[in-house]
């Protein structure tokens, strides 16, 4: 397969970016995006010239290393998906690809593709966690948990932190990210002793770094990779009223 | 170099570790805010150690090339924790547990590490589900398993196919909270380079800023490495694409000794390689063996689709092989047992690389509903990867480089040959012997980071509580520093016509084809020749762009491999002294007449470590001699 690809190329935090244009050959539909990039950074290397610069890792879309927007979606057009894991076939030969950073303003730039997503982590740090010492837990079935909850707080607990959702709003919010946590620990009779507490720091430094608010766009339960569904949020503002 | 002490406590087997802790030597509360500790890695090991420490009140700085711990490689670990809860009333206990370990590991690892593993492995469950880690439950809410494989009970706690992820996030959140505390400082996106030693003893590192590309130098009074395992080394592995060897590598050219490093699992069903290329190849947890059977036809190349090949003419050649245990045989049976029909003829796919494996029983009995509770993620990753959809058509899978069972030597307190350096999790050898059993890797690392480390470290730090705080502007600091530096402007100085990667790629074919699941004298002798000569072509026509003090992707890979040119020489070596077969190691000259593994313990019952002796020179090997007095070693059989 062959394709045009316009990539932002952008040197560093400061400087201005602009789009390059590339040209690609010889891609066959069984590679994925990353790899795609991998092709067309060998060509670059191999002629000495700086390569497209971009956050990857696992490569099985469980890591949350990977992300950009590619033809106007983040992680690409494929429902469900990372970029990792976007396969070349569900591109048409020929095709014109544009290929962006994430854009949000908690987010800035590194390098071309590459953002700093350092926010959601300082989210994560203000109330992410259960507060239990290393060797006072109780044993782990004197905490029953309905069968309905577990399941329930897992389909919430599978975020992968990759910011899309952020990506994908046009608040910039990361309401979907918080409210993911936040309902994990909700649902779990373990996490429900500082649920108030929790979900009152993570909202604060939230809005203190600068995300913006959910106007019940969708936007990001469309484009999450993993599928983590919009009641999350719902739950969040619960939570939150809750906590007042 | 003395002779190497395991420190293994005296006493009955059950009651080494209580002993242990009884009499470990204790540093006041006081004391732990003055002493500084680095750990190097953010999986559940190092996430695991650094929020224990932190708890306890020690000054923790943590490391992690990623841009959040969070992103660590035990992220991507999918089938489970074992423990011995015994939840199941279908016979477990500790020591049931200790043996499956101990036989998986055909008796290469030390008694003593593996019972307390076994021991510590309740607890670990505990804390995971005290921290909120959404492990799979039954419908009166307790907890539930699954069995794994090489195992005859059902030990294995799991969050679908997802365990590794939801416990890392669990250690993550712990993490963050001692990070909220201020007891432990993050440091993301650095990747050391170099470990400092001052008067034989770990004092401090040296990282590169992975953004600035700055050099970094931090001091403390004992180093932790949690850096993973090297199965990289084959280039196409299970692992992240980034995971490498080289902390490891640093610590072992400083004087740590390297333990067993041939001892490379190579897990048995990945999905196999579908283009030049791929990057990586992806796992589908073992714990679909527990309900897919494994098979090829029974005729040779044959090319009808599989849902067209009528039960007679299948051959469930793990069944056929091995009916007591059938598709649960360990992964390193299960592993060449593919091989084998492979190299015979009777892959599939369009390489002939490849073997089935179908769940078209286990739907028609249970339903698709029940294996989608069981398996959704891994089905759902399986069709995205390939396009084909594993509840109508057999997945096609195939043996893939997995896990390192060898890594840094450590004694019982898990520290290294250098005093003040330990490693835990994957990093050292300890526990899986020549073989890991399935779902013992999470329960490993959680074990070492959270419950061991931090009950052991304290025996040395207690005699270092009138050490001032660690300056970092002493000469080892420099000499160190320069070191790094020196090979850093080489690297992109070379300025030739060859990616990193594409020496890593064959790098990691040498080690496939030679290294790989079969090995022989032949094979390893030539391959030493081959890296060598590779190794050459690498410092004269590899291209880096850019320079050292920027953002530098290429640079950061091309020094992973030039680090891994090295561990491949001694990995190669380490097979070819090896003369028996044992677990992942399987030496073709040493085999039985029905092609099982033939294990040498007269001769070769010993743990090998072995020592830098300097640039160019050979290594040293070091042997501690393996003493089994609970168990008997047998023959390990699975038939």
């Amino acid at each position: 397969m062959k394709f045009t690809l316009k990539i932002w190329r952008q040197k560093n935090a400061e400087a201005k970016g602009a789009f390059v244009t590339y040209e690609i050959d010889d891609i066959s539909p069984e590679m994925s995006f990353l790899e795609m990039l991998d092709a067309l950074n060998k060509g670059l290397v191999e002629e000495n010239k700086d390569p497209v610069a971009f956050d990857h890792d696992c490569r099985e879309g469980i890591c949350g290393s990977c992300g950009m927007y590619i033809n106007g979606h983040p992680h690409g057009p494929v429902p469900a998906v990372t970029t990792c894991l976007l396969s070349m076939r569900h591109f048409r030969d020929g095709e014109t690809i544009t290929v962006e950073p994430w854009r949000a303003k908690p987010f800035p730039v590194i390098k071309d593709l590459m953002v700093d997503r350092s926010a959601l982590d300082k989210i994560q740090t203000a109330g992410g966690f259960i507060s239990v010492n290393t060797g006072s837990a109780p044993e782990a079935n004197s905490i029953l948990v309905k069968k309905h909850d577990a399941d329930e707080a897992f389909n919430s607990g599978i975020c992968i932190g990759c910011g899309a959702c952020v990506a994908a709003c046009k608040n910039a919010s990361a309401m979907l990210f918080v409210s993911a946590k936040i309902s994990q620990f909700a649902l779990l009779p373990q996490g429900r002793i500082e649920a108030k507490e929790r979900v009152r720091s993570m909202v604060e430094k939230m809005d203190d770094l600068g995300f913006g608010n959910c106007s019940n766009t969708g936007a990001c339960e469309a484009e999450c990779p993993k599928q983590i569904k919009l009641t999350n949020i719902a739950r969040l503002k619960r939570e939150f009223y809750k906590a007042l | 170099m003395e002779k190497l002490v395991s420190k293994i406590p005296e006493g009955p087997l059950a009651e080494k570790w209580t002993r242990y802790k009884a009499n470990v030597k204790l540093v006041s509360p006081a004391n732990k805010k003055k002493l500084e500790i680095i750990v190097v890695g953010t999986g559940v090991a190092g996430s695991g150690a650094a929020s224990a420490l932190g708890e306890l009140g020690y000054n923790v700085k943590v490391f992690c090339y990623n841009d959040t711990p969070r992103r660590a490689h035990a992220i991507a670990s999918q089938g489970g924790v074992n423990a011995a809860k015994n939840y199941q009333n279908d016979g477990d206990s500790v020591y049931r547990l200790f043996l499956d370990m101990i036989k998986g590991g055909d008796y290469r690892s030390r008694e003593g590490n593996v019972y307390r593993a076994a021991e510590v492995s309740n607890q670990v469950i505990d804390h995971f589900t005290a921290l909120g880690v959404p492990f799979a439950r039954d419908y009166g809410g307790t907890l539930t398993t699954r069995s794994f494989g090489g195992v005859q009970v059902s030990r294995t706690f799991y969050a679908k196919g997802q365990t590794g992820q939801q416990c890392l996030l669990g250690a993550y959140s712990s993490l963050n909270r001692q990070i909220k505390k201020g007891t432990v400082t993050m440091y993301p996106r650095r990747e050391m380079l170099d470990l400092v030693v001052i008067e034989g003893r770990a004092r401090g590192i040296i990282v590169r800023n992975l953004i600035t590309g700055k050099l970094e130098r931090y001091g403390a009074h004992a180093v932790v490495l949690a850096t993973g395992g090297y199965g990289t080394i084959f280039y196409l592995s299970t692992l992240a694409v980034h995971s490498n060897g080289s902390a490891a590598w640093k610590a072992h050219r400083r004087g740590a000794l390297f333990a067993n490093p041939s001892f490379i699992q190579i897990h048995p069903t990945s999905i196999p390689q579908l283009n030049e290329f791929q990057s990586k190849l992806t796992l589908m947890s073992e714990s679909l063996r527990n309900d897919g059977r494994i098979w090829v036809p029974k005729a040779k190349s044959d090319k009808r689709p599989p849902n067209e090949i009528p039960e007679e003419e299948r051959d469930y050649y793990l069944e056929r092989r091995y009916p007591a245990f059938g598709n649960l045989v360990p992964r390193d049976i299960a592993s060449r047992a593919a091989k084998e029909r492979c190299d015979a003829g009777y892959g599939v796919g369009q390489t002939g690389l490849a073997v089935y494996l179908d769940f078209r029983d286990a739907i028609k009995k249970q339903g698709e509903k029940a294996i989608e509770s069981k398996y959704g993620n891994l089905f759902d990753m399986y069709s995205t990867i390939t396009g084909t959809d594993p509840y109508k058509e057999p997945m096609r899978i195939y043996p893939a480089g997995h896990y390192t069972m060898g890594g840094l030597w450590v004694d019982y307190e898990l520290m290294t040959t250098i005093p003040g350096l330990y490693a835990i999790g994957e990093s050292n050898f300890s526990d899986h012997g020549a073989n890991r059993l399935g779902a013992a890797s999470l329960m490993q690392i959680a074990a070492d980071g959270y419950f061991i480390l931090p009950n052991t470290i304290g025996n040395y730090l207690s005699d270092q509580i009138r050490v001032p705080k660690i300056s970092t502007d002493g000469p080892e600091f420099g000499e160190a520093e320069k070191t790094v530096m020196e090979k850093l402007e080489k690297l992109v100085s070379i300025k030739g016509k060859q990616t990193a990667t594409s020496f890593h790629k064959r790098l990691g074919k040498i080690m496939w084809d030679h290294c790989g699941m079969i090995r022989n004298k032949t094979g390893l002798t030539k391959a030493l020749v081959m890296i060598d000569e590779l190794e050459k072509e690498f410092w004269s026509d590899l291209s880096v762009p850019g320079t050292v003090d920027e953002l530098n992707n290429e640079l950061e890979k091309a020094n992973r491999v030039s680090d891994f040119f090295e561990l491949a020489r001694l990995l190669v070596s380490d097979a070819l002294a090896r003369e028996e077969s044992c677990g992942a190691h399987f030496r073709e000259e040493y085999q039985t007449p029905d092609g099982e593994a033939l294990r040498n313990d007269e001769k070769f019952a010993y743990v090998a470590a072995w020592e830098y002796a300097g640039e160019g020179k050979p290594h040293i090997l070091h042997k501690e001699e393996l003493t089994f007095e609970n168990v008997e070693m047998k023959v390990r059989s699975y038939k």
